[in-house]
């Protein structure tokens, strides 16, 4: 199947040096981290994780979310979605991919990695969570693949696979779970020490990914000649909608416990975010525009009309996923930090290399992406072709 | 010549023992009898004694531990590097912020900050690799060579004591005490309570500085110590009690 990454148009091949041109700028910058260390970054001894740590929690939420296609496809038997299943599957792969390279740049000690697993330490969350994403991403390839396989061949997947699928359904909100509780079982961190913590983080992760995959449909029918179909699209659409509505509630219920109870060490992450806190304000502009964000994203949503049109529905699902990537990412870190244990303001912004080696390690996502959904098209475009024949044959 | 089936069985045979043996062996591992020995190492620091001496002290405690562990003065406050330091009432005990009678009273007073030592240290719960581990003394300890550097122990502390290695810290270090490892980038570190001076019988470094012997150091456990009738008569807190980490450091404010 892999021969199908090989071939293709003049855009393919500009897209693909384009990203290797970005993995390279972000090598670049990792080198450079590999060699002072992650004194780079713009992190500190109060703001100890940062933007590196921030785009892999989003990205869990990115990776588990796939099985939203996976599941109706395959639990309920929804054969709209039969197009789209390996898109989510492929997309979890190069997400799980992009999480486990964003922890391992944020390492002070990369070349250690391994020392999770030769001492386990059961009460860890982070043993754990590397536990999980790496069956996570193993089940993914092993599903996806084999059923990619098996459509190259001609043929149904084999029979063994079906458990294998179900696990994987089983397992996706389990690695968003294991991330959230990384904050939410941590004591003196007011903006983490909450039980909705979990919850939150699959409304957030169940809007944002299928956004994320409806943006990817639309931009495959334009580049790709490939249609995912309406009936998917529009499912999908409702998905975001009901998983958007939840997020933003969940949020509403943090704000009014903080707020109402009148506790201020519980307010103070959220005024700091909003408002700005004893002079410092470096991210209300960002989480103002997340929250705008979101609620255009709502109105275009909500309205059937507007969720119906292709455009507009592109709009929404645009913004949903930078919504969730600020609030979620950068948002929910820095909340975490600020105020320090000491009650007092260290500001954080990411530095330039350090953005760099994300965006780097997005590009590396991307690029896996682009060929794996290269192959996944090609081998759908082949099959197409043969029913077309073959009812060309019949005729005769 | 190969080796017959007799021959590699009875090799592995004795591999098997030998690594056993070795395991064993290597399991037993005796204190030295100078040692100080204790359960439950903990410090009370007399505040009200710091504050009184303050002006003459020249922060010896910190100096001492400072120079004695190799601990690097790097100038950029983000990315500096301290076991124990100063720090004002309203800082190290966030949650009295709003009783102004307190804050006023103990405003002047310093207080010295570094690791609690908890007896439920949420630094040790977190770690993914066991290299922040605690010891049958109570101590939290540091592994360096086997920490990964993820900093889940700096958001698990709710005492800011942790600090990271964001740099090479050697070219930072004043005069190097060659007694002591210097750490390297990458790492997490922190007051480890001296345990290569207990293991000598001596005791913590920042205690037998203080030229006015505000800090002291005994066992918990022990209620013969000194510290337990310290703790008993004088009026003693701990920081971020509602945490339930039950600090080992207590401050003596009345």
């Amino acid at each position: 199947m892999i021969e199908k990454a090989l071939t293709g148009s003049k855009k393919y091949w500009l897209w693909l040096a384009f990203l290797g041109t970005l993995i390279f700028i972000g090598f670049l910058c990792y080198l450079l981290q590999w060699k002072i260390g992650l004194g780079i970054t713009g992190m500190s001894r109060d703001v100890s994780w940062g933007f590196y740590i921030a785009n892999f929690t989003f990205l869990v939420g990115v990776a588990a979310s796939a099985v939203m296609v996976v599941l109706p496809y395959y639990w309920h038997n929804y054969k709209d979605f039969g197009k789209i299943t390996v898109l989510g599957e492929f997309l979890a792969i190069s997400a799980v991919l992009m999480c486990m390279l964003f922890i391992f740049v944020d390492l002070g000690q990369p070349n250690r990695v391994l020392n999770v697993l030769r001492y386990p330490t059961p009460n860890s969350v982070f043993f754990f969570d590397a536990c999980v994403l790496s069956g996570y991403l193993i089940l993914n390839l092993l599903c996806g693949w084999t059923v990619l396989h098996a459509e190259y061949k001609g043929t149904k997947y084999p029979s063994w696979l079906k458990p294998f699928i179900y696990l994987a359904i089983l397992w996706a909100p389990s690695i968003h779970i294991v991330t959230a509780f990384i904050y939410q079982g941590i004591p003196g961190r007011h903006f983490w020490l909450t039980a909705i913590m979990a919850p939150r983080f699959l409304a957030s992760a169940f809007s944002a990914g299928p956004a994320l995959i409806i943006i990817l449909a639309l931009l495959l029918k334009r580049v790709a000649n490939f249609d995912a179909g309406q009936k998917a699209i529009q499912t999908l659409a409702k998905i975001v909608t009901y998983a958007f509505v939840l997020n933003l509630l969940f949020f509403f219920f943090e704000v009014f416990t903080a707020f109402y109870s009148g506790i201020h060490s519980h307010q103070a992450p959220i005024k700091y975010l909003f408002t700005g806190l004893k002079g410092h304000a470096e991210w209300v502009p960002f989480m103002w525009a997340s929250y705008i964000l979101a609620f255009i994203a709502l109105i275009l949503l909500v309205i059937p009309a507007t969720r119906k049109n292709e455009t507009t529905l592109a709009v929404a699902c645009l913004s949903v996923f930078i919504a969730a990537w600020i609030d979620k990412g950068i948002g929910l870190i820095t909340g975490g930090y600020t105020p320090t244990p000491f009650e007092t303001i260290t500001p954080y912004r990411p530095t330039l290399p350090e953005i760099g080696i994300a965006i780097g390690i997005w590009a590396l996502g991307f690029f896996v992406l682009t060929i794996l959904y290269k192959i996944a098209l090609g081998v759908k475009e082949a099959k197409e072709l043969r029913v077309k024949y073959q009812g060309v044959l019949i005729k005769k | 010549m190969a080796i017959k089936r007799r021959d590699l069985l009875k090799l592995g045979g004795l591999t098997l023992i030998g690594t056993a043996a070795s395991a064993a062996v290597g399991g037993v591992y005796t204190k030295p009898q100078e040692a100080l020995k204790g359960s439950r190492w903990a410090l009370a620091i007399d505040v009200v004694k710091c504050k009184e001496n303050r002006a003459t002290c020249g922060l010896k405690c910190v100096e001492v531990c400072h120079s004695l562990h190799n601990v690097p003065s790097i100038p950029d406050k983000k990315k500096e590097i301290k076991w124990i330091w100063e720090e004002k009432f309203e800082h190290a005990f966030p949650e009295h912020e709003a009783n102004h009678y307190l804050n006023e009273k103990l405003h002047d007073t310093p207080f010295l900050l570094l690791c609690n030592h908890c007896d439920n240290p949420p630094c040790v719960r977190v770690c993914p690799t066991k290299a922040t581990f605690k010891r049958e003394d109570g101590i939290v300890m540091m592994d360096y060579h086997r920490c990964i550097g993820c900093r889940f122990c700096m958001a698990a502390c709710p005492y800011g004591a942790r600090s990271f290695n964001w740099i090479d810290p050697r070219p930072f270090i004043a005069k190097v005490n060659p007694e002591y490892p210097s750490r390297m980038k990458g790492v997490v570190e922190k007051c480890t309570f001296c345990y290569e001076r207990i293991a000598e019988g001596k005791i913590p470094a920042c205690v037998e500085a203080c030229p006015a012997k505000a800090i002291v150091f005994g066992d918990l456990k022990n209620p013969n110590d000194e510290i337990n009738k310290i703790l008993k008569e004088r009026l003693a807190v701990r920081r971020k009690e509602e945490l339930t980490t039950y600090p080992s450091v207590f401050y003596l404010i009345g």
